[in-house]
C-alpha cells in the first residue's frame, strides 16, 4: 500500500485532462491524488466505434489494484463501453472496432496473440440486470470455474465464493435444489458477484450493478464492494454519484462531446472530484446542472 | 380544492358517435367467433365422418395383415412399418442437420452477403410444393445416388423437405435466448461453444423441439413426394433393411381412396384415423419432453 504524504506529493493533473489544478482560497485543500506507480489496468489512446459511429475517442486511464474506480457520466458518455473494453466483452457485439491499448499485467489484452476467453477469466464481470443462469445456484458459481478446468475441490470453491459474496448463509441449505432465478434481485446480484469470484479473477467490473436493487440490497452491494476490494481490483461504473461518492478511491468523469464520441474529462480522488472538481463541466455535472 | 375543471377546448367539433363505434366492435367480435366456430365445425364434421367409417374395420387384424385385394383381409402392416422406418430415419438425419445449420448461421456465421442469400433461400425452401422435392429425391437419391425406391431413400427426401421448417424454427429459438445469458457466460470466461453448449443450446431446446415437432408432423402426412420417388403401393412384406422398398401410411390412404369399391374407402377412413394417433402419440411424446426440459430449469 502507498502512503500519501502532503509533501512528497505534488497536485497531479489527472490523466486526460488538460486543466491545470485550481487553487481555491478559503476550502482546506482535497486530498491530492499520487500517481499511479503500478496500476492493475492501464488504458492507452483506446477508442472504439460501432460501425461507423465512434462511442470512445483517445481514453487514457490508469486503473489502481485493490481499489475501487468508479466511471461516472450521463447516459450515452460511454462508460459502459469503457467498462466492457477493459474484458473484450464489446466484441461479442458485431461490426464493433477497437484501437488502443489496455494493458493488464504488463500485457496488451487487445494484442493479437491474446485471446479474449482467457482475458475474461482472470477480469471478471457483474451485469446491471442480475443475470443467473437458469440452473441451481450451486451450478452457477461453479460453471465458470468447471468450463476453465479448475482441479481443485468444488464444493469448497463454491462456498468459498459465496461467502465472499456474503451470500452463504441464505442459500446454504438449498444450494443444488433452488434454481438461481428463485433468488430476489438483491440475492441474484450478489449470486452473479460469487460466480464472478469463482473463476479467481484479478479484477472484478462492475456494470451498474445496484440500478435494478432496492436501498437495502444496493447498501449490502456497497458494503460488499469495499470489502471485496481488499483483495480485488473493482471497476464500477454507476448512474449514481452518490453510490461513487461511498465507495470509489478514485472516480473518472466521461462526457460525450456535440460528436457523440465519449471522452474521460477529468479523473482523481474521489474527494477531490466531488469536492473541488478542476473541469468546469465536471463540477455541472456532480452539483446535478445536467445529465 | 382544485380549480373548476375547464371545458374541454373545442368539444363541439366532435361528434363521438360511440353508438356505432361500439356497434361496429361487436360485429367484429361475432365475426370472430363465427370464424373460429366454422373452423371448429368443419373439423369436427370431418373427424366424426372419419371415425364413423373407420370404427367398424378397427380390430387388431387391421394392424396386423398386409394390404389384400379382399377388403375384409386388408390392413396397414406395411404402411405402419414404413412410415415407421421412414420417420425414424427422417428425423435421425433432419435433427442434427437441421439444428447444426441453424446454430452455425446463428451464432457463427457473420452477417455477410453469402449469409444473407442462404437465410433468403431457405426461407423460401421452406414453401415449395413437396412434389419438387419428390423430383429431386428421384434424380439424387433414388437414380444418381442409386439408392433405389428404398426407405431410405424416401427418409432423405422427406428429410430434405422439412429442413428448411428445421433451420428457422431452430434459428428463431436461438435468437429469442436473452444475451444477458450469454454474457454471464462469457464474462466467466467461457468459449463460444461453451456458451452455446452450457447455456444457449438448453435454454433454446424448448423453441428448437417445437420446430421439429412440426417438422415430423409434416413430414409423416407427406403424400406426393412418396409418390414421386415411387414407394409402392402395394406391398406385402415389411422393409427388413434401409434400402429395401417400402409403402407409408399416406400412400395406403391414397391407393385405398382411389378403389372403386366402398369398403376400401372405410378402410382408409380407418387408417386415416391411426395415422393421426401416430401422428398425435409422437407429438404427446415430443411435447412430454418439451415440458420436462422446461420444468428442470424453472426457479
Amino acid at each position: 500500500m502507498h502512503h500519501v504524504t502532503e509533501e512528497t506529493i505534488e497536485p497531479r493533473v489527472a490523466a486526460g485532462s488538460s486543466h491545470p489544478p485550481r487553487v481555491r482560497v478559503g476550502i482546506p485543500a482535497p486530498a491530492v491524488d499520487e500517481p499511479i506507480e503500478h496500476p492493475a489496468i492501464e488504458v492507452r489512446k483506446l477508442s472504439l466505434w460501432y460501425g461507423p459511429k465512434r462511442a470512445l475517442g483517445e481514453i487514457d486511464l490508469k486503473i489502481a489494484a485493490k481499489k475501487i474506480t468508479s466511471l461516472i457520466g450521463p447516459s450515452g458518455c460511454g462508460k459502459s463501453t469503457l467498462l466492457r473494453s477493459i474484458n473484450r466483452m464489446n466484441e461479442l457485439i458485431p461490426r464493433v472496432r477497437t484501437e488502443g491499448e489496455v494493458i493488464v499485467d504488463g500485457v496488451n489484452i487487445y494484442d493479437r496473440r491474446v485471446d479474449p476467453v482467457v482475458v475474461r477469466r482472470s477480469i471478471g464481470m457483474v451485469f446491471q440486470k442480475p443475470n443467473p443462469f437458469p440452473k441451481t445456484i450451486y451450478e452457477n458459481v461453479a460453471f465458470g470455474a468447471r468450463i476453465n478446468g479448475y482441479g481443485g475441490s468444488m464444493d469448497e470453491l463454491v462456498e468459498r465464493s459465496l461467502r465472499q459474496a456474503a451470500l452463504w448463509d441464505e442459500v446454504k441449505d438449498d444450494l443444488k435444489k433452488k434454481s438461481g432465478l428463485a433468488l430476489s434481485g438483491g440475492q441474484q446480484q450478489r449470486l452473479c458477484i460469487a460466480r464472478a469470484l469463482a473463476t479467481s479473477p484479478d479484477v472484478i467490473l462492475m456494470d451498474e450493478p445496484c440500478s435494478a436493487l432496492d436501498p437495502i440490497a444496493t447498501q449490502r452491494i456497497e458494503d460488499l464492494m469495499v470489502e471485496l476490494a481488499r483483495e480485488y481490483t473493482i471497476v464500477i461504473v454507476t448512474h449514481n454519484m452518490q453510490q461513487a461518492a461511498r465507495v470509489a478511491d478514485r472516480t473518472a468523469f466521461m462526457l460525450a462531446g456535440d460528436d457523440l464520441v465519449g471522452r474521460l474529462v477529468e479523473y482523481g480522488l474521489t474527494d477531490q472530484i466531488f469536492t473541488s472538481p478542476r473541469d468546469s463541466r465536471t463540477e455541472a455535472y456532480i452539483t446535478g446542472r445536467f445529465g | 380544492m382544485a380549480a373548476e375543471t375547464p371545458a374541454l377546448p373545442g368539444a363541439e367539433l366532435f361528434h363521438p358517435r360511440v353508438r356505432l363505434r361500439k356497434g361496429l366492435g361487436s360485429a367484429f367480435l361475432v365475426l370472430g367467433v363465427a370464424s373460429v366456430v366454422f373452423g371448429l365445425a368443419m373439423l369436427a364434421f370431418l373427424v366424426f365422418d372419419v371415425v364413423e367409417r373407420a370404427i367398424p374395420w378397427l380390430r387388431v387384424e387391421f394392424l396386423t395383415q398386409f394390404d389384400s385385394r379382399f377388403s375384409d383381409r386388408a390392413g396397414i402392416k406395411a404402411g405402419l412399418y414404413g412410415t415407421a422406418y421412414m420417420m425414424f430415419f427422417t428425423i435421425l438425419i433432419s435433427f442434427p442437420l437441421g439444428v447444426m445449420s441453424a446454430i452455425y448461421l446463428e451464432e457463427y456465421a457473420r452477417d455477410s452477403w453469402p449469409k444473407t442469400v442462404i437465410q433468403i433461400n431457405i426461407a423460401n425452401l421452406a414453401g415449395v410444393p413437396s412434389i419438387v422435392y419428390g423430383l429431386l429425391g428421384l434424380t439424387v437419391f433414388v437414380r444418381w445416388m442409386a439408392l433405389g425406391r428404398s426407405v431410405l431413400a424416401g427418409a432423405l427426401t422427406m428429410a430434405l423437405l422439412v429442413l428448411p421448417i428445421i433451420i428457422v424454427a431452430t434459428q428463431e429459438a436461438l435468437r429469442a435466448v436473452p444475451s444477458s445469458i450469454r454474457d454471464a457466460s462469457y464474462g466467466v470466461g467461457a468459449t463460444r461453444w461453451q456458451t452455446i453448449w452450457h447455456h444457449v443450446l438448453p435454454q433454446a431446446l424448448p423453441g428448437i423441439l417445437t420446430g421439429n415437432i412440426l417438422a415430423a408432423s409434416r413430414a409423416i402426412g407427406e403424400t406426393a413426394p412418396l409418390i414421386t420417388i415411387g414407394a409402392l403401393t402395394f406391398v406385402p412384406f415389411t422393409p427388413q433393411s434401409p434400402l429395401d422398398r417400402f409403402t407409408a401410411l399416406p400412400i395406403q390412404i391414397f391407393n385405398w381412396t382411389s378403389k372403386p369399391q366402398a369398403e376400401f374407402h372405410d378402410l382408409a377412413a380407418a387408417a386415416i384415423l391411426t395415422l393421426l394417433v401416430v401422428l398425435l402419440t409422437m407429438n404427446s411424446l415430443a411435447i412430454l419432453l418439451r415440458n420436462r426440459a422446461v420444468r428442470r430449469r424453472a426457479g
